[in-house]
């Protein structure tokens, strides 16, 4: 609107009414926008919040035999605190899952990166192959691994029937190395998506630009491709770290007493232990240790890119 | 164009991905591999090709059961985080609303949150409220991450959609009714088909959740996972694990086929 225009809505009073109307039309849209998105705020804070309001409650009440004293009380984070073992348990969770972001991550890059530049016809074709895998039943996927490392599994019953061995490699399972494969390929293609839109958007004359100032094709990676992917770098990063650290099939299924891992004593706390408010102090605390290593995470990369440009 | 013919040099990137393809398939295809094979055991060499562990399967009155309740929650799942999802989306794409961004926010957290924490923190409300746990109390958690992928699907699809469409409609004399019927769905509705297959797919699959929200009756993962401490039942759950990844494969290329096709790329190649 131009200057003389709003001046002349200012003079004139019917005009000014058609403004104050359309302001309360705008308003009228924004209030539209809620009534559309209620039902799903809805389901969010009657299935999320409130039970994770609940489960937070909880960890501050104790277990005494059958009964629940809901005395508010620390006792719990104590009791946690001062048994090394769990902290350890906790420490390990944290550290296998840092492993498994990190494999998942460096091996979903260069894929990534060729589907984003190299492809150019089919890359619907071979985003639909990455994607497919990542909807198919979690737990066949970590279960085609004890099939595959077991005793008499797969690669055990191959290597005796080559000849290669005479006993099967009893290392191969119940140990945390085959969590971490289990996990980094149970959640790669959930790594690839957040790299491939982030590189997808890199303005492509920034690459063009590089090469005219001289930089061969490494430079100019890491000059601008790989500073400018970073934000889908840490967007796949802390969309496989922070569910992982929770996960309990794959240590029970392929982790053996040493792959445990926090989410199994979770669990048991919740059946086998029958000890509630324990449990909600684990998840609390494991949830915790996930935010603060996130963020670690998020300053480093934040830092490590200024330090770039 | 110059830069692209620049970066088509060949090199080991084809490659890799080849060999990252065959990582993320092989595995999941041992079980039909050792499905068809005629022992109780999974060792190669094959002992010879049966189709006694699929008839067994389907013979098996327990594992139907399980089925049906699979379908039954996965249906009801897929339709309401469908209605939500793209209520929801709408809201985003449409209108812009004081803390947009937050409501984003909460609902990633959903798809972020380690499933056991919220497995438990449901569990809890649960008991708290007196609610007794059966396919019902599934149901409702498994609405609670569909939404959000429905959301999203459907943030994805609408997001390029021109508001000068409905517009046009709007000065071309069409009621609001039939500019929706005319104009809007059928612009949304690839979204939607995507939506509930997806949706679907993923309540039918899913088990964190589900191990701790089931009361009496079991779904079909929570089947499978009893299974699979009895070696004896082995060979039948691969069958079954077989006839599940297959089914998905062909529901899931179609969902992503429908929702992938006819949205622009990002960018384009110019």
């Amino acid at each position: 609107m131009t200057s003389a225009a709003q001046s002349a809505a200012r003079a004139n009073p019917i005009l000014r009414l058609g403004k104050s109307v359309q302001g309360a039309l705008f308003r009228y849209a924004g209030l539209r926008g809620y009534i559309l998105f209620s039902p799903t705020l809805l389901v969010l804070v009657g299935a999320m919040c409130i039970p994770v309001g609940m489960l937070v409650i909880y960890s501050f009440w104790t277990q005494k035999y059958i009964e629940i004293d809901t005395t508010l009380t620390l006792a719990n984070y104590l009791q946690i605190f001062n048994k090394t073992s769990y902290m350890l348990l906790i420490g390990k969770s944290i550290l296998i899952s840092t492993a498994v972001t990190t494999a998942t991550v460096v091996l979903a890059y260069p894929i990534a990166y060729f589907i984003a530049f190299r492809v150019h016809q089919h890359k619907i074709v071979w985003l639909i192959l990455i994607t497919v895998p990542f909807w198919t039943s979690y737990l066949l996927r970590v279960f085609s691994w004890k099939v595959i490392l077991g005793y008499n599994g797969v690669i055990n019953s191959a290597l005796k029937w080559l000849g290669i061995v005479d006993q099967p490699l009893a290392f191969l399972l119940h140990n945390p190395t085959a969590v971490i494969i289990t996990l980094a390929h149970a959640w790669a293609p959930i790594a690839i998506l957040p790299i491939f839109v982030s590189l997808e958007k890199i303005d492509r004359s920034l690459l063009e630009a590089a090469t005219d100032l001289g930089d061969g094709p490494v430079a100019r990676f890491l000059r601008v491709t790989l500073p400018l992917s970073i934000p889908g770098v840490v967007a796949a990063s802390m969309l496989v770290f922070i569910p992982t650290v929770g996960d309990y099939i794959t240590p029970q299924l392929v982790g053996g007493p040493d792959g445990l891992m926090v989410g199994n004593l979770m669990h048991a706390m919740f059946f086998k232990a029958n000890n509630w408010p324990l449990g909600s102090a684990l998840a609390i605390l494991s949830a915790a240790a996930i935010t603060v290593t996130s963020l670690a995470i998020w300053f480093l990369t934040k830092h490590a890119r200024e330090r770039a440009k | 164009m110059n830069l692209l013919a620049n970066l088509r040099r060949p090199d080991g990137l084809l490659g890799y991905s080849i060999l990252y393809l065959i990582f993320l398939y092989v595995p999941v295809l041992f079980l039909p591999l050792f499905s068809f094979n005629d022992s109780i055991y999974i060792t190669f060499p094959l002992s010879g090709f049966t189709t006694q562990w699929y008839e067994k399967m389907i013979e098996s009155e327990v594992l139907l059961n399980a089925l049906g309740n699979s379908v039954k929650v996965a249906a009801c799942v897929s339709v309401i985080s469908t209605i939500l999802g793209t209520l929801a989306a709408r809201a985003f794409t449409r209108y812009r609303f004081a803390g947009r961004k937050p409501m984003l926010g909460l609902l990633v957290l959903p798809l972020v949150v380690p499933g056991i924490i919220l497995g438990i923190a449901l569990l809890i409300m649960m008991n708290w409220a007196g609610i007794e746990l059966s396919l019902v109390t599934i149901g409702a958690a498994h609405v609670l991450i569909a939404t959000p992928f429905a959301t999203f699907v459907m943030i994805s699809r609408l997001e390029g959609f021109d508001a000068n469409l409905e517009e046009a409609s709007r000065d071309l004399g069409e009621s609001g009714w039939t500019t929706f019927w005319r104009v809007t769905f059928p612009l949304a509705y690839p979204g939607i088909v995507a939506s509930l297959l997806l949706t679907f797919t993923e309540s039918f699959d899913e088990f964190i959740l589900a191990f701790f929200l089931a009361g009496n009756e079991a779904t079909l993962p929570l089947y499978i996972w009893s299974q699979l401490r009895f070696p004896k039942t082995l060979p039948v759950v691969l069958a079954l694990g077989a006839c599940i990844l297959l089914a998905s494969f062909i529901v899931i290329t179609f969902a992503e086929w429908v929702r992938r096709r006819g949205v622009k790329p990002v960018e384009s190649d110019s």
